[in-house]
């Protein structure tokens, strides 16, 4: 009965794990590309995988799908356990990066590929793949050859000839990577659309963080084959775990330097140039030991005038190097007077400042608490 | 000063001037040693000689093949055989070509390549008096197969039909492996990983992905290997001796043995036709487009 219990074991959220991988390891040559990794994927939500290339991202993922196998460790889906099953056999479907629609085959035909394969009559296929187009947006669409498609309706076909075996789990493999920027950020919405709408659990890698971020209902960020962090997009981004979550995930000013000093929660950091910003720190830091401190863009306030800044926060001087103006995402990148570290900072979306000239003398401050800081990784 | 080299012709006929003498020697090739002597042949195998110098239109020749059965069974025996071959040489080529694109990987795919293709830098004649070294009843096979204790009398390998067909296998196999390589290489991985993975069996994969994919490259490389079996006169003519029935050791005996040239230029178009037809049929039957396959090959 405790094996049962345990194989039901419910995630955080109450939900049951579609996906759970247990103590998964993979070494190619000498090379660890997973290490020891131990995650659950809730029923029903859209999980991310995020992290830079060569993190073992992609393997991770190809081992759940069955074609890499583990060297250890285990993979359960839906409670039963992965290990011997051929990919064509387990209850997984993946969105290959390219997507990998067949060329030779009809867009219906894609779709019915893998009824196909299940012996389901052809009547009952061309109904459930007519069914499938439609619930993608792409009625009528069956006779079209593949390469009349969009870049974006291709992918919808993709998902469909994934969602229509209804899969446990479907898994995506940056498949948005190949996509025009606009077509990306168009297709980042339906993809989120699509999953809400047939409620199967996505597991989605990228190195791209937004699209975690925007994307996902919980985000792994792996680092060298490990999980750094699980969570939510907004503890990623508000609380970090370790520095490379800080500085991978968002934009993020680090500023490198010597614990000197702490007052409750809130730090002193000396940089090597004499430069002192306080942090919130995050665990337990000796006095006196190696930190990083990680300072958001739009933490930070910008004023021409010192006098304007709030009075209870440290007060900083910069120079103006570059204007870096992006619509909404606009920022000013500064040269800190006394350290000349470079600093950026938000610019205040209501235009105020849009006149800041390069070379310019400006103060800015930032709230502690909405700075965190790390011990340095090499101590 | 630069520009007195410059041919004083007005600019719209420089390219074309240069396409025309890009094209030259294709040109002269196709002309000179293909449509004129075609051209003759086809003037010789309608005429008869009726006296010393006196010539008759004629559709003799054409009907002497049609009354004599020997000739026409040879024909269709050739015919026969040379499909045999073209289908066997397939099914050996393409497991070597899917080791070399999709299983090997850098040097070892290069080298497996390179192994297919050392053999032909020897010439045909001398590999097929290596079969004969290997096959005749006091060569090397008979001998071994005496030794294991399988046979009391070294068998007579030689002059089967079989031993005419693994000849053509083997003389034709480069010329099927490198199509099929070239049209394997296209194909995506990730095609293959994508049909795994929405359920198909390696043979679901294979009916379904890879020979789609690799049609005009099967095409192309039956359509070579027809023709060169079809047209080969060493192989079976070394290896079935006397008994190879080979319809071109017809067309060379009315050339040289006979010297009767309209004979043998009628027995020459009926050999062209022939392939003409088997290859037509080949491309309707598997639906490939002639262009589309010549691109690949």
């Amino acid at each position: 009965m405790s094996v049962m219990d345990s194989e039901r074991q419910v995630t955080a959220a109450g939900a049951a794990a579609d996906l759970r991988v247990r103590r998964l390891t993979k070494n190619f040559a000498g090379h660890v590309a997973v290490n020891d990794l131990s995650f659950a994927v809730e029923r029903g939500s859209f999980f991310s995988i995020l992290g830079p290339s060569g993190c073992g991202k992609t393997t991770l993922l190809r081992m759940i799908a069955g074609f890499i196998e583990p060297d250890g460790g285990d993979i359960l889906i839906g409670a039963r356990s992965m290990r011997e099953v051929a990919p064509n056999r387990r209850p997984v479907n993946m969105i290959f990066q390219q997507l990998a629609l067949f060329p030779m085959m009809s867009v219906g035909e894609n779709v019915e590929f893998g009824l196909a394969r299940r012996n389901v009559p052809k009547a009952e296929r061309v109904r459930r793949s007519h069914e499938m187009l439609e619930r993608v947006g792409l009625a009528g669409a069956a006779s079209k050859r593949v390469d009349e498609l969009s870049g974006g309706q291709r992918q919808r076909v993709a998902i469909a000839r994934s969602l229509v075996l209804e899969p446990t789990l479907l898994l995506l493999d940056e498949p948005l990577g190949a996509l025009d920027l606009k077509l990306r950020e168009h297709m980042k919405i339906e993809l989120k659309q699509l999953q809400a709408a047939f409620g199967t659990t996505f597991v989605y890698i990228t190195h791209d963080q937004s699209e975690a971020l925007v994307l996902s209902s919980h985000v792994g960020v792996m680092n060298r084959g490990r999980f750094e962090q699980v969570g939510t997009p907004q503890e990623l981004y508000y609380s970090p775990a370790t520095a490379f979550v800080a500085s991978f995930v968002g934009a993020n000013n680090r500023v490198a330097g010597r614990l000197t000093q702490r007052s409750g929660a809130v730090a002193t950091i000396e940089t090597s140039e004499g430069w002192r910003v306080h942090a919130r720190t995050s665990g337990a830091i000796a006095t006196g030991s190696s930190v990083e401190a990680f300072i958001r863009p739009e933490a930070a306030h910008l004023e021409r005038d010192a006098s304007s800044l709030p009075e209870e926060h440290a007060k900083h001087v910069g120079v103006v190097e570059s204007l870096l103006f992006d619509g909404a995402n606009s920022a000013v990148l500064l040269r800190e007077q006394s350290s000349r570290l470079p600093f950026r900072v938000a610019l205040p979306q209501t235009g105020r400042l849009a006149d800041l000239k390069v070379g310019e003398r400006v103060h800015f401050s930032f709230d502690p608490s909405r700075a965190i800081c790390f011990a340095a990784a090499d101590g | 000063m630069a520009n007195t080299l410059a041919l004083p012709l007005p600019r719209a006929w420089t390219p074309r001037l240069i396409l025309t003498l890009l094209l030259a020697p294709a040109l002269l090739w196709l002309v000179a040693l293909i449509v004129l002597p075609h051209m003759q042949l086809a003037l010789l195998s309608f005429r008869e000689r009726v006296a010393p110098h006196e010539y008759e239109p004629s559709l003799g020749q054409y009907q002497t093949f049609f009354a004599e059965p020997l000739y026409w069974q040879v024909f269709v025996r050739t015919a026969v055989l040379s499909v045999t071959a073209t289908a066997l040489t397939l099914l050996v080529a393409f497991p070597i070509a899917w080791v070399i694109t999709k299983v090997a990987r850098g040097r070892a795919s290069s080298l497996l390549f390179a192994i297919c293709l050392i053999p032909f830098w020897v010439s045909e004649t001398v590999r097929a008096l290596g079969w004969l070294i290997l096959l005749r009843e006091s060569g090397v096979l008979p001998a071994l197969l005496v030794k294991l204790g399988l046979t009391a009398m070294p068998p007579e390998l030689l002059y089967h039909d079989a031993t005419i067909l693994t000849g053509l296998v083997y003389t034709s196999l480069l010329f099927m492996v490198v199509p099929l390589v070239s049209s394997l290489e296209s194909l995506d991985n990730s095609l293959v990983e994508a049909a795994y993975d929405l359920g198909a069996s390696g043979l679901a994969i294979l009916r379904h992905i890879v020979i789609p994919h690799a049609a005009p490259g099967i095409t192309a490389g039956c359509i070579v290997v027809f023709m060169l079996c079809l047209g080969n006169y060493l192989t079976p003519n070394l290896l079935g001796g006397k008994n190879s029935q080979w319809f071109t050791e017809l067309i060379y005996t009315q050339f040289i043995v006979r010297f009767n040239w309209e004979q043998g230029a009628a027995f020459g178009f009926l050999l062209l036709g022939l392939s003409t037809a088997i290859v037509a049929l080949g491309l309707r039957m598997s639906g490939q487009r002639f262009v589309d396959v010549m691109r690949r090959s």
